[in-house]
């Protein structure tokens, strides 16, 4: 890569300052080493100091900066800018409230997460040595654990837009299946019980925009169809 | 300014694995217990971790914690209190079964029982040959025990404070700890979190250097803290480089690869390891591999046109087992180096990656100063130096510390609010005052140094000046070019003055942490005048007389640098394990 300018459309809302949120023309000089849209974000920082995102890993584990690319959600620690065609426009996660810039509210987002008990549920007497788990029965739970909770996918699903309080959204039923796929859970039936609901499990429509915008290329859908199939056989 | 004040029974300042799990412990015991974080929880750096956390489980042959321990001093080049080392490796295996109880998935065996891989440094029989020791879930470890752990507090109803910035400690005239003082990022708002016990688990400052693997939150919060309120900080000078960073990236290729297989070639195809460490070859301590990498590119033998920096190659293992036991690294390599190491070779180059020293602690996790615990405070992690790495740390052991020494801490914690620590005294209102006006400065300070740039200098001058390889001459000009940038530190200027999720000013007050790090690092390395693990200097050789550099006679100490004045003051290391038999000294080889 090259030096090269790049252009930015940018969302930009200080509450203490703006009576409204607006866009922000800004070009960035870039080295040729700056090659993800982060790098860009750090530039554009360094010129102006009130330019405001979450950031940290810098390497697509962390889940801190998901922001709307150009039309789709995903990370920018992971963006390529030179596939990006120009101005790159960068708004924050539709669907939660903007606190500012490109920092959005997660309350929401956490809450449903919270609410699908993500964790291991297991009322046995803790054997002395590990639980066992055959490979196999572990291999369940790949394209599970692996989320990062950057709500990527669930601020790309218009179910979640249209009912965030009432639909669990695809990130914490990605993870209420992550629990129920885990041999040493003991709660399935809990967990099913907890999603019947009108709203928390059968509000998505298989839009399958989760899919298209993980960042960890894992599939919620797929996931989710397999709630829907363990609530139905457990009926008939 | 008048402030709110919260109280608790125990306050932990991070939530990474250390925080995390002494606030299991801590919310388990029923005491009131909040967890401050300047991100949410799961994004801590922990998280990216990778290769394992080791236990001498021995699942796939036979190991013991002994052996584990002796690696460790071994690593840690004679400079680990061999107390604490004992008092981990036995730990190990327990822990890491809590964490699996916890609902951790780690990759099985085909008996279920949890998958372990060789590492570097991990050896049988007290140094003999390799031995699988570090338990993985693929290379994701750090993230899957992040997610565990946060998963754990969530059911024992934790209360997180999430994107918190703590701006100083609270010490009573007589030296006790009494809480934190901390900013809401959202609201700009400051609040006094009083606590009978506080915990420092903010993780290290690798973020002091220019290339470095590290977080850009990994900005040593708890340590700048610490040396502001007179805590003495020890071992600065030891920082780990991991030889296998993104080169020109800086993110971290897993040891595991070399555990998996992977091979280190220079620019002619030799592995060359075999020439630096005939035994243990790529899977030796990293500090040595690291130097080796380095006399390679340094002796024109690097890769790519610039001839800086060496490959690793995985081409020859199966694409299957990348793709199971390898694929965030995988992953990585495709987005961040542009190779598909199944078919290409990964560029690789040393950077910087852990600090061994810190808040100096005991094994119980009470931070010693002055020969002594200081009453309610407490510290576990990278932030802190138990000391179980010394000069080098032995890859998983970190993993291993944050659960280790998170748990002892939080019990030593319960202890000392169920005890003296009972009473709660008045927090004195200057120290209120003193965290205030480091904020206060921001809002009016005019022709002040920029944050960007000046942490920019920093960090270039942390990189040539105390590298993997260091020089007299070099370090010295360091120490001066430091003192002069920590004067640029103390007038930044923000031109963003929002009282909302101002990030600025978190840059700025971040960066006032940061410089404290440098210093002592920096100083400390100056004063060290012999090479002993990750410190290796010019004018200390490898002699007969002082194999590897190594100076026993004069230099078996940690050195603790006091912010006051820069002052500097040594203790001797422990060579006393707890019930065992000392690992005695020796000349370092793999």
């Amino acid at each position: 890569m090259t030096s090269r300018t790049v252009k930015f459309k940018i969302y930009r809302y200080d509450p203490d300052k703006d009576a409204a949120p607006y866009m922000q023309d800004i070009s960035v000089e870039l080295d040729p080493s700056d090659r993800k849209l982060l790098d860009a974000l750090v530039k554009i920082k360094a010129l102006d100091d009130s330019m405001s995102y979450r950031r940290s890993c810098r390497e697509g584990v962390c889940g801190s900066d998901a922001m709307n690319i150009n039309g789709k959600n995903g990370l920018a620690c992971l963006t390529d800018i030179d596939s990006l065609p120009q101005p790159i426009t960068l708004r924050p996660l539709p669907g939660l409230p903007v606190i500012r810039d490109l920092i959005v509210d997660m309350t929401q987002f956490f809450k449903q997460y919270h609410s699908i008990k993500p964790y291991v549920v297991n009322n046995s007497p803790a054997p002395e040595m590990e639980r066992l788990q055959t490979p196999e029965e572990r291999e369940e739970l790949n394209g599970l654990y692996e989320c990062i909770l950057c709500a990527c996918c669930s601020t790309s699903c218009p179910s979640f837009w249209w009912n965030p309080d009432k639909f669990v959204g695809p990130a914490g039923l990605l993870a209420a299946y992550r629990f129920i796929a885990d041999t040493r859970d003991e709660a399935t039936n809990e967990r099913l019980d907890n999603l019947e609901d009108p709203y928390r499990l059968f509000r998505c429509h298989t839009i399958m925009n989760c899919v298209d915008v993980c960042p960890k290329h894992l599939n919620p859908t797929k996931a989710i169809g397999k709630i829907k199939e363990l609530m139905l056989s457990r009926t008939v | 300014m008048k402030v709110a004040k919260r109280t608790f029974d125990a306050v932990i300042v991070g939530a990474g694995g250390a925080g995390m799990r002494a606030a299991v412990t801590l919310a388990e015991s029923g005491l009131k217990t909040a967890v401050i974080s300047k991100v949410f929880p799961t994004r801590s750096h922990t998280v990216a971790a990778q290769g394992g956390v080791s236990a001498s489980l021995g699942n796939s042959e036979p190991d013991h914690w002994t052996w584990h321990m002796y690696d460790t001093v071994k690593g840690s080049d004679w400079l680990g209190d061999q107390d604490a080392i004992e008092f981990m490796c036995k730990q190990a295996p327990q822990v890491v079964v809590e964490l699996e109880h916890y609902g951790m998935p780690f990759d099985r065996t085909d008996e279920g029982k949890i998958y372990q891989r060789p590492f570097g440094g991990h050896m049988s029989n007290f140094g003999e040959k390799p031995v699988r020791r570090a338990c993985a879930a693929a290379d994701r470890t750090g993230h899957a025990m992040l997610h565990a752990l946060y998963q754990r507090n969530v059911r024992a109803n934790t209360q997180f404070f999430v994107e918190w910035l703590a701006l100083d400690l609270l010490r009573a005239a007589d030296g006790r700890v009494l809480g934190v003082i901390a900013m809401e990022m959202e609201t700009g708002e400051i609040t006094v979190f009083q606590a009978k016990a506080t915990l420092f688990a903010t993780g290290g400052a690798g973020r002091i250097y220019y290339s470095s693997t590290n977080a850009f939150i990994n900005t040593g919060d708890g340590v700048g803290m610490a040396a502001r309120a007179g805590i003495p900080l020890e071992d600065m000078e030891f920082w780990q480089f991991h030889p296998t960073g993104v080169a020109g990236a800086g993110v971290l290729i897993t040891e595991g690869v070399r555990g998996e297989g992977g091979i280190l070639r220079n620019a002619s195809g030799e592995r060359f390891m075999e020439r630096y460490a005939p035994n243990a070859k790529d899977l030796a301590s990293r500090d040595v591999v690291s130097r080796a990498m380095v006399t390679e590119i340094n002796e024109g033998r690097g890769c790519g046109t610039a001839k800086d920096h060496v490959l690793l190659d995985i081409t020859h293992l199966d694409a299957d087992v990348i793709n199971k036991r390898l694929p965030g690294i995988r992953e990585i390599s495709i987005q961040f180096a542009g190779a598909d190491p199944i078919k290409t070779p990964i560029p690789v180059v040393p950077t910087c990656h852990y600090q061994m020293g810190g808040i100096p602690t005991n094994y119980r996790g009470e931070v010693v100063a002055h020969g002594e615990a200081v009453a309610g405070f407490y510290a576990a992690g990278e932030c802190a130096c138990a000391s179980v790495h010394g000069a080098n740390r032995l890859g998983t052991n970190s993993l291993l510390d944050l659960l280790v020494f998170g748990k002892s801490s939080g019990e030593s914690m319960i202890e000392f609010i169920r005890g003296e620590g009972a009473a709660l005294p008045e927090i004195p209102q200057g120290e209120i005052d003193k965290a205030l006006a480091r904020v206060n400065r921001l809002d009016t300070q005019k022709n002040g140094a920029d944050v960007h740039e000046t942490r920019l200098a920093m960090q270039r001058t942390m990189q040539a000046h105390a590298g993997v390889f260091r020089f007299k001459d070099m370090l010295a000009q360091g120490v001066d070019k430091i003192l002069d940038i920590e004067k640029q530190v103390l007038q930044t200027e923000i031109k963003d003055k929002s009282k909302t999720w101002n990030t600025a000013r978190t840059e700025a007050l971040e960066l006032e942490n940061l410089i404290e790090v440098a210093k002592a690092t920096m100083i400390s390395a100056n004063a060290r005048t012999e090479s002993r693990g990750a410190h290796v200097r010019d004018d200390a050789p490898d002699t007969p007389e002082h194999p590897n550099g190594r100076d026993d006679a004069n230099w078996l100490k940690h050195s603790l640098w006091y912010r006051e004045g820069n002052r500097l003051e040594y203790k001797p290391v422990n060579l006393k394990p707890l019930t065992v038999e000392s690992v005695a000294l020796k000349t370092r080889a793999y």
